[in-house]
């Protein structure tokens, strides 16, 4: 956090407020190590609408693809 | 993979011409859009993708409701398009533009009948909070599971 903190140009608490805020949200997870607390985004927040919309993508373009290729009387 | 990404890319080759492509992407989505993902109260009547940067993506119900989810960045005629993706985690359209993603589409001509379409859904952590019904809606027996078997389906019968 501290690193965060050194590279923003906001006080240390109001990066662990920001910090805290991402966490309760489910978009970061923290650990403690020894006196450091580290900060990752959270693969399950961000994952969890890649996972929806790679699904999502896929079936949208199979469907255009098969739109495509019916034939030209659907679009002028 | 990375954990960090905040991307999602698909591609599809599709046998037409790029020119095609581009305009039943844009002119004809309600061609091909899969008709339960839309945000309406009412059910979907119908599709607009107006042919201009600047312009919008809207669905029109048939109670005659409209619901405005994207904003046309860029309009670039056979070779790309790029819309905002103005819904939240709750699905819901999203007012604050700084948390919307965007989507790309690029078209690139492999032959007179022939067309690779790549998109790229991006900046998804600008979506903020509500993972929790994204992570449900994905968990479920409809999940990606079912999706991709459906697509791979899709695949081998074209």
């Amino acid at each position: 956090m501290g690193e965060l903190a050194r590279e923003l140009p906001v006080s240390r608490p109001a990066v662990s407020q920001h910090l805290k805020v991402l966490k309760d949200a489910g978009l970061v997870i923290d650990r403690r190590a020894g006196s450091r607390r580290i900060y990752q985004l959270d693969p399950q927040g961000v994952g969890a609408l890649r996972a929806y919309l790679d699904r999502f993508w896929s079936q949208a373009l199979t469907a255009f693809k098969a739109a495509v290729e019916q034939g030209d009387e659907e679009v002028s | 993979m990375p954990a960090t990404d905040t991307s999602v890319r698909a591609s599809i080759v599709v046998d037409a011409p790029i020119e095609r492509a581009f305009a039943v992407f844009t002119d004809g989505i309600e061609t091909w859009w899969p008709p339960e993902h839309h945000i309406l109260q009412a059910d979907l009547a119908g599709m607009t993708f107006e042919p201009r940067a600047g312009g919008q993506v809207y669905d029109r119900g048939v109670d005659g409701s409209e619901c405005r989810w994207a904003r046309v960045l860029a309009y670039e005629p056979p070779d790309r398009v790029v819309f905002s993706w103005d819904i939240n985690t709750q699905w819901e359209v999203e007012t604050d533009r700084d948390k919307t993603s965007e989507v790309e589409v690029r078209f690139v001509s492999e032959g007179t009948d022939r067309t690779r379409v790549e998109l790229e859904h991006r900046k998804l952590d600008r979506h903020g909070d509500g993972w929790e019904q994204v992570r449900g809606a994905v968990g479920s027996d409809d999940g990606w599971a079912v999706g991709l078997r459906r697509f791979a389906a899709a695949a081998r019968a074209t």
